[in-house]
């Protein structure tokens, strides 16, 4: 985005050039060529999109990906390739063709063919043609050790055999091995995502042993940073996220799935295992709690919210998204192309796509978000020991107060006949019907709404509908008691929908209901405390109840859009509240839930009867029980004491009533812990939908019916019998799949060298690229799943670290450019970027600020002011605030992820946004980074926080304490000459600083942890940008 | 980093160049580079752009929530006898709808209130809601057939943006990015401007992929300027640091990376410390771009008065002028606010209102200064809005649903058949009659005026050869000069 771009550097240019020069590939001219290694790549590029697998693009009737019909005369007669005969083949004739209309790729397909291409296809057909299947999908054999003349290979580890053989013939020298302390953190970092203590890097300095750097590997491999170092990719594997995408983008809650990923990793669960549980974890016979969170893989989708969705259209792109992931996931191809036609370059049909979607389209859910600040179904629950602990002990609490409530039922006679006389006296206060309209003096909208009476002392909405008013009614309150409030709302024909709400559909969103009484003889005014609220009718997910609690973003709504009928409510208070003379009541309505949903019209009325006796029709006081309580106790009939009993323990205080209470109380205190228990959004089988292959994708368009079932391309046979998810996360995992395992090697290899054995770590199908050490791959993938230690992924990645290959020194070698610009050989080791994640994670260790804590509920560090706010006005996650504590130091993977509006420093350094599954992340070099690492908070306040460590560990000299600054920022000390450069830079910076004290003071404010003290802040803030200075080094930002 | 050598490699192979001697002479050609010991120029891709392009730059008005065609740019006067009545089935198509309409018993009529008049020698129609537009009607090509293919925001404005409902694509200025390069050395190739609109008050919000690079190097995206805080994130000094202090800090980080860079001889190194020096010209030019104290008051009073308020679009207006001037190759302005499902004649009044002078004022800006020749203006929505009324239907209020079938874009500047009014939909402005112009074709056309041919701007991702207009695309001839 900016001008000097790295790539364009005149170094790399000349690669470029050079690339473009010499030939496409490192081919060596004397080997017999592969079809797979050398022509194919050529033909996929140039020729399959019209000559390939989609028969529907077919031009010619000729296929050139299989050898049938590219020997055999096509639709002109010729046949286009004649083993051993380049005369004779047609295929050669059209590619060096004169004539504009019979050459080879057409003018205009923007597609074309060298020179050179063409002179390896002819040696090839020279050679004999010989096709061979694409390499990806052959399983892989394990191949023999080839031979290595410097070394003997049972001296060597398998993949220095691969690695140095081929060097060998290309005659590039290899490098050395790396020095110990570049070894350390190189290994650390990639096993662990932070680099090693100065202790570290000196006790392994000391080690003189042969077993030192194993133990280094071992201790690494057992931390638990290890799990979280492998969870990191796994999160933009999944599009993990804390929030729903899309329009809204509200939160969800899928942090537990997170936490199983990062224990999985570290208690090595096999990657078959790890594969399955996933995919299908749910399925398993007696799954675990564990097994069904696993699960939450594919339920990491975005989900849409969006007002006015087809719901359908937005289940079927849910599933699209579960096969498109786990196909790039797991298989390393690109499945998307399929979903609207046959796929142009791999042997992938629209109904193998159909086919697999089938697999994940019985999950039971509607395609659309269930509601805002919640998870959407299916869903389970994830308690914590403490959790799971508390809710068995208030399990015990409530059966003894139940049994308490039984031995008070006993005596309930007796509570009745010493209540009567008091309650026949008050019932005489209490005629009149249970709702008495309130008489405002006051009504007014707050957000500049027009009130207007009418004439049957409803208030009617108009003009300006603001996107959250507040209706505010003051009126006089008769002195007695207060229990409740009826709100009654009618349609108009002036409002839109001529229903009952302002939204342009009619409807409206009522968040809460406040009432306060007032008196000029009170201090404080009296809150009315609403503890039960019922409606004559509440919209599904909008019920009545909502407006009870303290959440703005929910409430009570009517169905406006569809239903135009009076609609009432009532909201009662928990027992009576004493109205004093001349009191007032104020009540105000408010709509924060969703703009604009404000009331059209309305009416309010209270009541001052015992909460339990008042209905919501307005019922008076049942005449029967007057009638009983009229007669003698004697009297009365079992069925009449029966029906006193009832009311008698529903709204009198008594010893029966409190233990009526208690056991309310404590199991409402349950719900709440049960309603705090976090869960997970999980796969899980409903039943079976069917299947059917979309037509151009289109989720109404339906052709044939299909059932899951595996590409065909992969096994032939049709399943005896029907198939689901379980038989394909087995299928995927089977020794015989030749996709997985070299899928997750070249994954293993892209992380510990930087690029892939196949470059194109995305797509393994025949758009790959050939793999540089196809051999090697195999050799892996081979080991990876049948080896010792079948889908061992810590072995594994032992090997890896293990190797003089991974382990050689990243300094580059002379002599190798031109043949090898890209060090794909390895003839040296590479040094790259660290991540996003790394970067922070790193500061924040080296400063000591790092806290460590494995999983929980996301956090949320330092971020800049407005990034969730400038674009939007939907879903609760706005209004940003950081953490106060150790959240603004937790690991970077922890923090919270909005994916429309992500962490922008995250995605400075090439994250990706997680909408999508993303395997490969791009690696820019932009001055955006350095003003994050020179600027962003974070940074700054790490960099004084090393400062105070170089103070107060560095000892007294400050070329130490500046030695000590440099190992915690690169592992290694530094040279007389960059002691030199520092040194002078300190003095440099504290002279400035003492003349400008007023700046020391802020260097060392930044940041909400607390400064030392016991510093003088002049030197503090030296030390500091002494400290900003390691932190921006290329060598601390690169592992090398 | 290493994708892009290789899609740039991969392009080597793929364009009509012949691999070699071709790319070399135009990699060397250009004088000075050889010379050069550290890395600058984030350059064109070999071969680009394709032909001499009649647009240097864009600045694209995106008025985000879909403008309502038939209150603003096409009228269709017969309707005023048809106030209420049912949209006829003939016209409906059994079409799908959203479902917040999709239930409605009725689809009244509702005919725009606003007064529509002809402008300019062009006799261009406008209402009455654009004076300022309207006076300098001769300056647009009105489109009056722009097809999409979504009926809800977030995919609509994603196609619109992308070329695809889904997320994940590059976002147009990512592709010129890639594409064309930057020509500015001190300030992104590629800019975005955000403001809230005053006609609704829950905007539809925006994305962070509607300006994303999607599979292309992250280092293409947008850069959104922020409204509040530091423009581009990051930009200033911490507190406490000034810049002595800063120029000593860089000064020693370039003396260890180059000691470093001794040892380890690799270019990244080198790369790295000229990043660090573009970060701390961009310290500079970022603050002076965005002072506009300099501006002669004529000019601010051409914007309106909101032009003080930052984050305006107004002021974001003025700013694209400065990035413009800057040769700032894409300046991308969200306008929000276009969404009136209810309550339409009060909400696009008010959006009228925040952008008719100042989007006049830009043009106008632009010709004095002669730059309007090579820039290329575009304005519109993700869709456009049903004929029918949303919910009830009064003598001075009705609200539209979405509308994908049809809608009216513009285009202004560089290249463009200025005063042409083209494309004619249906007497209910709901199916298109003549020369539809589907989102595919106006991204096309868009890619032509700045010398591209679209197919053949591709990138290699996951095996196969992407582009902004997929599979689809026709340059459309009849809004070219």
């Amino acid at each position: 985005m900016f001008s000097p771009y790295s790539e364009s550097s005149m170094t790399r240019r000349l690669f470029l050039v050079l690339l473009a020069l010499l030939s496409d590939r490192l081919v060596n001219a004397a080997d017999r060529l592969s079809f797979n290694r050398d022509i194919r790549p050529i033909l996929s590029d140039a020729c399959f999109q019209c000559h390939g697998p989609d028969d529907k693009q077919r031009k010619a009737g000729l296929r050139l990906d299989e050898k049938e019909s590219a020997l055999k005369p096509a639709e002109s007669g010729a046949a286009a390739i004649s083993p051993g005969n380049v005369e004779t083949s047609e295929l050669i004739k059209r590619l060096i063709s004169d004539d504009d209309n019979l050459r080879m790729p057409p003018q205009g397909s923007g597609k074309t063919i060298s020179p050179k291409q063409i002179e390896l296809i002819k040696q090839w057909i020279t050679e004999g043609a010989e096709y061979q299947g694409h390499w990806a999908f052959i399983p892989p054999v394990r191949p023999e050790l080839p031979k290595v003349a410097s070394a003997k290979p049972e001296t060597l580890n398998p993949i220095d055999v691969f690695i140095r053989s081929r060097l060998e013939r290309e005659g590039i020298a290899h490098a050395p091995e790396a020095d110990k302390t570049t070894l350390i953190r190189r290994v650390s970092l990639d096993l662990t995502g932070l680099p090693p203590t100065p202790g570290e890097v000196d006790d392994f300095l000391k080690d003189r042993s042969p077993y030192a750097y194993e133990q280094v590997v071992d201790r690494l491999l057992k931390s638990p940073r290890y799990g979280e170092r492998m969870a990191q990719q796994w999160l933009d594997f999944a599009r993990y996220a804390d929030s729903n995408g899309f329009q809204v983008d509200s939160s969800r809650y899928q942090w537990p799935w997170r936490d199983w990923v990062i224990n999985a990793f570290n208690d090595n669960l096999p990657f078959d295992q790890f594969t399955i549980e996933q995919l299908a974890g749910d399925l398993l016979p007696n799954a675990t709690r564990a097994q069904i969170v696993a699960t939450g893989f594919n339920r990491n989708h975005r989900l849409n919210g969006e007002g006015g969705i087809i719901a359908e259209e937005w289940r079927v792109e849910t599933v699209i998204d579960r096969v498109e992931t786990t196909g790039m996931t797991w298989l390393g191809l690109t499945l998307n192309c399929c979903r609207c036609h046959d796929h142009k370059y791999d042997p992938i049909t629209q109904r193998d796509f159909y086919q697999l979607f089938a697999f994940f389209n019985n999950v039971p859910e509607s395609g659309t978000l269930q509601g805002e600040s919640k998870n959407t179904d299916p869903v389970v629950a994830v308690p914590s020991d403490e959790q799971a602990l508390l809710i068995a002990k208030l399990d015990r609490e409530i059966k003894m107060a139940e049994t308490r409530i039984a031995d008070e039922t006993k005596k309930l006679p007796e509570y009745i006949a010493a209540w009567e006389p008091s309650f026949k006296a008050k019932l005489a206060d209490n005629r009149g019907t249970v709702w008495s309209p309130l008489q405002p003096t006051e009504v007014k909208s707050e957000a500049g709404a027009t009130l207007t009476k009418l004439a049957d002392g409803t208030y009617l909405a108009s003009g300006e509908n603001p996107a959250h008013d507040t209706y505010t009614i003051v009126a006089r309150l008769p002195a007695g008691s207060f229990t409740g409030l009826l709100l009654e709302c009618f349609p108009d024909e002036s409002l839109p929908n001529k229903s009952l709400g302002r939204y342009p559909n009619g409807n409206f969103v009522l968040s809460r209901v406040e009432a306060d009484v007032t008196t000029p003889g009170l201090a404080e005014s009296l809150k009315a405390k609403f503890v039960k609220a019922e409606a004559t009718y509440s919209q599904k997910g909008w019920e009545i109840g909502l407006v009870l609690d303290d959440v703005p973003s929910n409430g009570w709504a009517v169905d406006g859009p569809s239903r135009r009928e009076a609609t009432s409510a009532m909201f009662l208070i928990d027992g009576t509240m004493t109205v004093p003379e001349n009191a007032t009541i104020t009540v105000r309505l408010k709509h924060d839930a969703l703009g604009q949903h404000n009331i059209g019209r309305f009416r309010l009325s209270f009541t001052s009867l015992p909460p339990s006796t008042v209905k919501l029709d307005g019922a008076k006081f049942p005449e029967a029980l007057k009638t009983i309580l009229e007669l003698a106790a004697k009297d009365r009939s079992a069925a009449q004491n029966a029906e006193l009993e009832t009311f008698f323990k529903a709204n009198v205080d008594s010893p029966l009533k409190q233990a009526d209470v208690a056991l309310a109380n404590l199991k409402k205190q349950q719900a709440s812990v049960i309603a705090s228990v976090p869960n997970v959004m999980v796969m899980q089988e409903g039943p079976l939908r069917e299947g059917f292959v979309l037509i151009r994708g289109e989720y109404d368009k339906r052709g044939d019916k299909v059932i899951a079932n595996l590409p065909s391309v992969f096994s032939s046979r049709p399943p005896d019998k029907p198939l689901n998810r379980l038989d394909l996360a087995r299928w995927i995992v089977d020794p015989s799949n030749p996709l997985t395992g070299r899928v997750w090697m070249n994954r293993l290899w892209e992380k510990f060298f930087g690029t892939g054995l196949v470059k194109t770590s995305e797509n393994l199908g025949s758009q790959s690229e050939f793999p540089s050490h196809p051999e090697l791959l195999d050799w892996l993938a081979v080991e990876f799943t049948q080896g010792a230690k079948p889908w061992d992924m810590k072995s594994i990645q032992k090997l890896i670290v293990m190797s003089a290959t991974y382990r050689q020194s990243s300094h580059r070698v002379r002599g190798g450019e031109n043949s090898d610009p890209e060090n794909r050989l390895l003839a040296y080791g590479p040094r790259f970027r660290l991540s996003a994640e790394m970067l922070r994670d790193q500061a924040l260790f080296a400063s000591g600020l790092l806290v460590e804590k494995l999983g929980g509920p996301s956090v949320r560090p330092y971020m800049p002011d407005g990034v969730w706010d400038e674009t939007s006005r939907y879903g609760d996650l706005r209004g940003y605030k950081h953490d106060i504590n150790e959240g603004l130091y937790r690991r970077t993977m922890y923090t919270i992820w909005k994916r429309t509006a992500a962490p922008p420093s995250m995605l400075l350094f090439d994250a990706p946004n997680r909408e999508i599954c993303t395997v490969k992340r791009s690696r820019t070099n932009t001055p955006l980074q350095a003003l994050t690492l020179l600027n962003e908070v974070t940074y700054v306040e790490a960099a004084r926080k090393l400062a105070e460590r170089m103070l107060l560990e560095g000892g007294a000299s400050p070329k130490d304490r500046l030695s000590l600054g440099f190992r915690w920022a690169t592992s290694r000390r530094p040279t007389e000459s960059e002691l030199a450069v520092l040194t002078e830079g300190l003095n440099q910076d504290f002279s400035h600083m003492k003349t400008h004290p007023e700046l020391a003071k802020q260097i060392v404010s930044n940041g909400e942890s607390k400064a030392n003290l016991s510093f003088d802040a002049d030197e503090l803030a030296a030390y500091a940008l002494t400290a900003n200075v390691l932190l921006n080094l290329d060598e601390v930002v690169t592992r090398e | 980093m290493i994708q892009d050598e290789l899609n740039r490699r991969l392009f080597l192979r793929n364009s009509s160049l012949s691999v070699g001697t071709a790319a070399l002479a135009t990699l060397l050609a250009s004088p000075g580079r050889a010379n050069e010991v550290t890395p600058t120029g984030h350059v064109a891709l070999p071969g680009f752009p394709n032909f001499t392009p009649k647009a240097k730059r864009i600045i694209y008005l995106f008025q985000s929530g879909a403008p309502s065609q038939m209150d603003l740019f096409d009228p269709k006067p017969m309707l005023e006898s048809r106030r209420g009545e049912n949209l006829p089935e003939s016209i409906r198509q059994g079409q799908r709808l959203t479902t917040m309409t999709s239930g409605q018993a009725n689809f009244p009529v509702a005919p725009t209130i606003f007064k529509f008049a002809q402008h300019g020698q062009s006799g261009m129609w406008m209402s009455e809601l654009l004076p300022n537009m309207a006076s300098i009607a001769d300056e647009f090509c009105m489109i009056r057939t722009v097809k999409t293919e979504a009926i809800n925001h977030d995919p609509a404005i994603t196609f619109s943006q992308t070329g695809s409902q889904l997320a994940g694509r590059p976002s147009i200025g990512s592709w010129l990015s890639y594409g064309l390069g930057s020509e500015n050395q001190d300030l992104p190739a590629y800019v975005v401007l955000t403001s809230f609109g005053s006609g609704r008050p829950d905007d539809q919000p925006l994305y962070d992929r509607l300006w994303g690079a999607g599979f292309l190097p992250s280092k293409h995206q947008g850069v959104k300027f922020r409204n509040k805080g530091d423009a581009v994130l990051y930009l200033s000094n911490p507190p406490g640091i000034d810049s002595v202090s800063r120029r000593g800090t860089l000064d020693r980080i370039a003396a260890l990376n180059r000691q470093h860079y001794d040892q380890v001889g690799d270019p990244e190194i080198q790369t790295r410390i000229a990043q660090y020096e573009m970060a701390f010209r961009m310290q500079t030019s970022v603050p002076e771009l965005l002072n506009v104290s300099n501006e002669p008051q004529s000019v601010l009073d051409m914007y309106g008065p909101d032009v003080k308020r930052p984050g305006s679009y107004a002021a974001n207006c003025l700013l694209a002028r400065r990035l413009a001037e800057r040769d700032v190759r894409f300046v991308q302005l969200f306008h929000m606010g276009w969404d009136h499902h209810g309550g339409l004649p009060a909400a696009i009044r008010g959006q009228c209102r925040d952008t008719d002078q100042a989007t006049a004022a830009l043009i106008k800006d632009l010709k004095q200064r002669d730059l309007l020749k090579d820039t290329l203006i575009i304005w519109g929505g993700e869709f456009g809005r049903t004929i029918y009324s949303q919910g009830g239907i009064t003598a001075t209020d009705y609200g539209r649903d979405h509308h994908p079938r049809c809608y009216t874009m513009l285009l202004a500047g560089a290249g463009v058949k200025a005063g042409t009014t083209y494309g004619e939909t249906d007497d209910y402005c709901y199916n298109t009659v003549r020369d539809p112009v589907h989102v595919h074709d106006l991204n096309a056309t868009i890619l032509h005026l700045l010398g591209i041919e679209h197919t053949k701007l591709t990138y290699r991702y996951q095996g196969r050869d992407f582009r902004l207009t997929d599979i689809h695309g026709e340059v459309i001839k009849g809004l070219l000069v």
